[in-house]
Order: C-alpha cells, then structure tokens, then sequence
C-alpha cells in the first residue's frame, strides 16, 4: 500500500494555495505537514481525504483494493465531531457503524483514559477530553490512513505523549500517518514536509534541485 | 445506515433537538386562527383543511435549517463524506429520520387540532391522509435548499424562500384533495394521486441534488 502523490495544485476559488507537491509514502510511514498560517496544510489533508478536488496533478493510494481513497482515511480536523447532547459511547458506536469496523468502544476509551467517560454526554467533558475522544475515534475504526489537523491542540502533556505512541502504534502496524501541526508531535523516523516551499503559486521543487 | 437513522432520531429528541419546536409552532399557528376568525363555526370548518395545512408546512420550514448546519458546524458532514454509502444515500437516510422526528408528530397532532376548527370526522381523516402523503416532500425539496445554504450561518430564512416555490403545488393538491373528501362536487382522487406523484419525484430528485449542492460546498 503506497499513498501517492503527484504535482498536486488546490485552488480555492480564484487563488493557488499550492502546487508541485510531490509525495509517496509507504505503509508503515509517517509524514509531519509544517508550514505557517495558511500555507496549505489542512488544504493538503482535506484534498487527500476527497474534499477538494484537485486543480492538476492525483492522489492515489495504490494497492489498496477498489475502494475510494476517501473510504480508507481517517479524518481528524479541528472540529471533533462530537454531538453533546448523545453520550461518549454513542457517539462513538455511531461513528464505528458508519466508518467501519474495529475493536470495541470500550477499549478505545481504555486506550485514550477516559473509560469512565462512557455513559456521559459528551457536552459535558473538557475540551482536552473531547479531543481525546476525537481520538479515540480513529481507534474504533480500522482505516489504514490517518489524516490528522493539529491532532494534539487542547492536550495536556501527558495527552500528547499518548497520541504520539498511538500514532507510532498505527504506523508500526503498517499503517499511514499524515499529520498538519506546529507543534512537536515526537514521531521517530517521520518524513518532513514544509508547505512553505510551494506557496506563491509557484512551485519551488524546480528550484531546489 | 440504520445506525445513522438512529442516530439522527436521538439527536432530535434530547434537549435542543428541535424534535418539538415544530409540534409547538404548529400549536401556535393553529389556536390563534379560531381567535382571529371568531366564532363562525360553518367559517372555521369551511377553512380548517387549509389551516391545518399552512400551519403543517410552516412548521415544516421550520426545522429544516438544522438538517446539515448542525453536522457541518461540529465536523460532522465530512466525516459523513468518508462513509462507505453514496452521499445521496447518507441524505436519504437523514430526510426520512427527519420527517419521522418532526413531521410525524404535526401529523399525529392534526386531528386534535382539526377539533379546534370544527372539522368533521371525515374532514379530519382526509387532512391527515394528505399530510402523510405529502409532508414527506416538505423534507425533500427542503433538503436541497438545506444543503444549498449549509456554508450561510443564518440560511434558515433563506431556505424557505428558495423552497416556497417548490412547495406551493404539494400546498395546492394537499388542500384540493382535502377539500375533495368533504365537498361533494369536488373530486378526491386526482389531486390526491398528483399529491403522492409529487412527493416521490421530490423523493428521487432531493436527496441526488442536495448531495450534489453539499459536494460542491465541502471544503
């Protein structure tokens, strides 16, 4: 299973965000998306997850089966998905119904900390908690590509430092890891790419070459 | 998909659902006609099947805005993309709990209001079998329009001008074939079986260009 992508350009109304982006990341792989404000990183991860359609170049992700690519990612934006009047196992019971199959809510919840949390509306936890299980959510499905937008704002320490061994758990089982963030997420071996250098409607690859 | 009909029906019966703002407004509407009009009772009996209607399909309009807003605003609607079902089916499956939490109930509450304006039996009974069969359509032209100002923060006024054209012939053919069933000259049938046509032309056409509109605003 290999994610690729080829001399992608987005255009969000009249204006490039970005263009020349080449990737190619391997099951087992991490990317870590850098950049300042508005350089195109979420745009980046919304254009793989099949929200944007692609002004030139693909994305594919080959040897994965028939299905669309959108049917294989894990989606993590800024907002958690979470409805506050249904409580914390409802939600997630309906996300893993609708997203797919993957082990039991009740583990998830173990796995993030907040097993206790279960039967409570999910209006009601902080927001360090609900990002949490926001997480959890990407545990209750199988899909084999995460993509995550600054997966770890709203958490503590000790919350970041579980979301890096999760991730590196997901990547070690031969999934793929695409993350946007400013922060240090503390992925070993994680492939780096820096938005700032496609920017302008330019591409620099050239350039740099 | 079950797990999302579910899903949609417990979310408009906790507190902020909206599943009884529409039952309320309905209320509303219907109670002050009798008030407005005076005791007139040959008046009231005479109106009460296009009462009941306008008070049904306002009440309609009224719950729509909530349709995608709410998904869209917490995060919701693209994770709702990344399912392995066509989107037109996700919207479906959304229009149908919908209808059932809010349209259901106006339904269910006709005949209670139908004795607020000195309906006949057979009046009332006509009333409620053209609501069944056309409130379902409310939802589903107003699904398009839902979708349509699903990226406006407030689109609710605006769905119901986008969609009143649309659903002034459901209006037109409900209240006909209501009519019908208690005036003897007037037919029942016809505009009944235009009533049903409509609602499932709406039932094939809505949820395909509603999914479409919400495709093209995902960003």
């Amino acid at each position: 299973m290999k994610l690729i992508v080829e001399n992608l350009a987005i255009d969000r109304g009249e204006r490039r965000i970005f263009s020349g982006v080449n990737l190619a990341i391997a099951a087992g792989q991490a990317l870590v998306v850098t950049g300042a404000n508005g350089a195109g990183k979420s745009t980046l991860l919304k254009a793989i997850a099949g929200f944007l359609r692609p002004a030139e170049g693909r994305i594919a992700l080959e040897g994965a089966g028939e299905a669309e690519l959108r049917e294989h990612c894990h989606y993590l934006a800024h907002d958690n998905a979470l409805k506050p009047s249904l409580s914390v196992g409802e939600n997630l019971l309906f996300w893993q119904s609708y997203l797919g199959a993957g082990p039991y809510v009740e583990t998830a919840l173990q796995r993030i900390g907040l097993a206790h949390t279960i039967d409570l509306p999910a209006g009601f936890l902080s927001a360090g908690q609900k990002r949490r299980i926001a997480i959890a959510r990407l545990l209750v499905s199988d899909r084999a590509v995460w993509l995550v937008d600054e997966p770890t704002a709203a958490l503590d320490a000790a919350s970041e430092k579980m979301f890096a061994r999760l991730a590196m758990e997901h990547v070690a089982g031969g999934g793929i890891l695409i993350a946007a963030t400013h922060q240090e997420l503390g992925l070993k071996d994680a492939i780096h790419l820096d938005m700032g250098a496609y920017t302008g409607g330019v591409s620099r690859t050239a350039e740099m070459q | 998909m079950r797990a999302l009909f579910v899903r949609e029906l417990r979310l408009a019966s906790r507190v902020g659902g909206g599943a009884l703002t529409g039952l309320l407004f309905y209320l509303a509407v219907v109670t002050v006609i009798p008030f407005g009009v005076g005791p007139d009772l040959k008046l009231l009996a005479r109106i009460g099947p296009a009462v009941l209607w306008i008070g049904a399909l306002l009440a309609g309009l009224l719950g729509l805005e909530r349709l995608f807003q709410q998904d869209r605003e917490d995060g919701s609607l693209a994770l709702l993309l990344t399912g392995h079902h066509p989107l037109a089916l996700v919207v479906m499956v959304k229009c149908l709990a919908h209808w059932v939490a809010t349209g259901l109930p106006l339904i269910v509450a006709a005949p209670v209001f139908g004795l607020f304006m000195n309906m006949s039996a057979e009046g009332i009974g006509a009333v409620v079998l053209t609501l069944l069969a056309g409130t379902p359509a409310i939802t589903f032209i107003g699904a398009v329009g839902a979708a349509v100002t699903v990226t406006l923060a407030r689109g609710g006024l605006l769905i119901a001008i986008l969609i009143l054209p649309l659903i002034i012939p459901v209006l037109i053919f409900g209240v006909t074939a209501a009519y019908g069933a208690v005036e003897d000259p007037a037919p029942f049938l016809p505009p009944f079986l235009i009533l049903c046509a409509i609602t499932l032309f709406f039932a094939a056409l809505g949820p395909l260009a509603a999914a479409f509109a919400i495709g093209q605003s995902a960003e």
